[in-house]
């Protein structure tokens, strides 16, 4: 004798009995209202009863069911599919008319496979092998867009009528002037935090004087350039290759190649023109804040401003600035090719504006550290 | 016209806009219990804003919505989500989750409302895509599917939970007319087999020949009802020259003139 009884309390008024003594197998009554929020501890006892004592034959006793929508049909039809995988029999007796219309919907062999597929093993050499194939093809990729850029660029310094100055101005915007505070701020604060790191050892030479130098040589030739680089990849790569992920996924970018416009000419180059002309403005403000932030050290340790900003004005030349512009250059037209490249290979859906928004800023500081290891190089060759 | 027996949905002295925008003024109809119901009317007559106030998603500037007895204006927290699970809506583009398979978008509201073990999800999942012809397309990803299937796979996922009211949106929009065709069986079956109520916001007058039970027909210039009632009584007898018009598909007499 075998009998599991169960009731369900509170809301879910479904029950069901198993009952394994009788001679034609595994006896099922279920009771009750069978919805998509009643169905599941029925389903678990019933599920589990049949795997528990594998009868060759189930009957389910339905009569006493009063409620069944396509959920409760559910259990019914995986009590049978479960019978005809295992090689059992299974009959739902006295199922209400206007219900077993709706178990009729379906054939329970059609759900035969219905367990989730597992995850397919990783296989080594196939991993390196697409890795290796999806770095070829991204590189390829990105020479191809230089490339169109370049072309594109060329042109548009030629007709010059041709560029979308409005859209230019916009962006120029957006991506130089609204960039100005956090610039400012972190520009202020790298500049303040490496004059007190560095006067502390300093102070112990009495060489406390010489933080303006340090400060104003790291900032002009690498800081500057380098964290107005960084804030503008976080702040407008990331939104270039937002917009025109979406615009991508909206098929705008469609409309403008059938309408004949490339989209490089028409999106990217305004974008471009618009990061190469604010990166060095940006990087002449951070230079600037970033010297300001030094001098609150020494003005802490009592000497006057004039002292620090001549001791600066000693210590660097024009190259040391020009260097720097140079490289800020260079990061602007990448920031915002990277950027606008990301969002043009964006694919379908919502995920991929992230993803391409994601990529845009991790290869945009991956080509920021590289460009700027390759000017460190081309720079101490050439005595710069 | 007939009395309504049993309603399911009651809108009762509904008036909303945006803004300053009046859109929908004063109106009111009911819904019977199991019955595919039409809302008709040009662009601009405010068709999907019915819907969505009906679907609780903006919030009418006066009146009342009643879903089985129960106001889904003034309902808030758990009294809300027991209305909404009576319901199931599908948006006029699909509005599936394109990063998940059919069978994960089906799944979804299974997963988060009941306790069911995870190869039953799957199976009702399964279930409910066949019941909109979708079983084979299960792995598919919704990109991948023509906007035919998007739709009914849409349909599939409203009906997760088995509600008992299904709000669509213009299900025929973008849909060749065998397609349209198809999704037009599809809510007949639904309704005969299942006993869903449909609510279906639509300007296609041929499918609404078809499966409405009643329509109601809005008029762009007054911002209310011009006429309620069955579809082929309304198209030959309405006293209202304009609903005879509509349903007739005549230019207006005054146009081209």
């Amino acid at each position: 004798m075998d009998v599991a009884s169960f009731n369900m309390q509170g809301e879910s008024p479904a029950s069901i009995r198993a009952d394994a003594s009788g001679p034609g197998g595994l006896l099922l009554t279920i009771e009750g209202r069978l919805d998509s929020a009643t169905t599941a501890k029925v389903w678990r006892e019933a599920t589990g009863a049949i795997e528990k004592m594998s009868p060759s034959r189930v009957v389910v006793d339905a009569s006493k069911i009063n409620y069944c929508d396509v959920s409760g049909i559910g259990l019914l039809v995986d009590i049978l599919r479960r019978q005809q995988m295992r090689g059992g029999e299974a009959e739902i007796r006295d199922l209400q008319a206007r219900f077993q219309r709706i178990l009729d919907l379906f054939d329970p062999a059609g759900f035969r496979d219905a367990q989730t597929e597992e995850r397919k093993s990783v296989n080594l050499a196939e991993e390196v092998g697409k890795t290796v194939y999806r770095i070829w093809q991204d590189a390829y990729d990105l020479i191809v867009f230089v490339g169109e850029v370049f072309v594109s660029l060329v042109y548009a310094f030629r007709n010059p009528r041709r560029v979308r100055w409005k859209d230019a101005f916009l962006v120029a915007e957006t991506t130089g002037v609204n960039a100005l505070p956090i610039i400012a701020l972190v520009s202020f604060l790298v500049g303040l935090i490496m004059g007190f790191q560095a006067v502390i050892p300093m102070r112990q030479f009495g060489a406390e004087i010489f933080v303006a130098d340090l400060v104003g040589l790291a900032i002009l030739r690498e800081l500057g350039p380098l964290m107005t680089a960084i804030v503008l990849t976080g702040r407008s790569g990331s939104a270039f290759a937002a917009e025109l992920g979406t615009m991508k996924v909206n098929e705008e970018i469609d409309a403008l190649n059938t309408m004949g416009l490339d989209p490089v000419r028409f999106l990217v180059v305004s974008r471009v023109i618009a990061a190469l002309a604010m990166t060095p403005l940006l990087t002449i403000f951070s230079d600037l804040i970033g010297v300001m932030g030094g001098s609150l050290v020494l003005r802490s340790l009592g000497y006057p401003f004039v002292t620090y900003w001549n001791e600066v004005l000693s210590a660097v030349s024009y190259m040391d600035f020009l260097s720097g512009l140079v490289k800020s250059l260079v990061f602007g037209i990448m920031i915002a090719g990277i950027g606008c490249l990301r969002g043009l290979q964006t694919k379908i859906g919502a995920t991929a504006v992230g993803e391409s928004a994601t990529r845009a800023v991790v290869s945009g500081i991956i080509f920021i550290v590289i460009i700027d290891g390759v000017f460190s190089v081309v720079y101490y060759y050439l005595g710069v | 016209m007939s009395r309504i027996q049993d309603p399911i949905v009651r809108v009762e002295n509904l008036t909303a806009g945006y803004g300053e925008t009046l859109i929908i003024d004063n109106i009111s109809f009911e819904v019977d219990r199991g019955e595919v119901f039409v809302i008709l009317g040009g662009s601009g007559s405010g068709k999907s804003t019915i819907l969505k106030q009906m679907i609780g998603l903006y919030r009418p500037m006066s009146g009342k919505i009643l879903i089985n007895g129960q106001d889904i204006v003034s309902a808030e927290g758990k009294e809300r989500l027991q209305i909404l699970s009576e319901i199931g809506v599908m948006y006029q583009r699909g509005a599936l989750f394109g990063s998940m398979t059919l069978l994960e978008n089906a799944r979804l509201p299974l997963e988060e409302f009941t306790d069911l073990p995870p190869s039953a999800m799957d199976l009702i999942a399964m279930m409910k895509l066949e019941l909109v012809g979708l079983h084979g397309f299960e792995d598919q990803m919704p990109s991948q599917l023509s906007g035919g299937m998007q739709k009914r796979a849409a349909i599939a996922r409203a009906m997760a939970l088995d509600p008992q009211i299904l709000f669509l949106d213009e299900p025929s929009s973008g849909l060749d007319p065998i397609t349209s065709a198809e999704v037009d069986q599809l809510v007949l079956n639904a309704a005969h087999n299942l006993g869903i109520t449909f609510v279906i916001v639509s300007h296609d007058l041929a499918s609404t020949y078809t499966i409405a039970d009643r329509v109601v027909i809005l008029d762009t210039t007054t911002k209310g009802i011009a006429a309620t009632g069955r579809p082929n009584e309304l198209r030959d007898q309405s006293d209202n020259p304009w609903v005879r018009q509509f349903l007739n598909r005549k230019v207006a007499s005054d146009m081209f003139e």
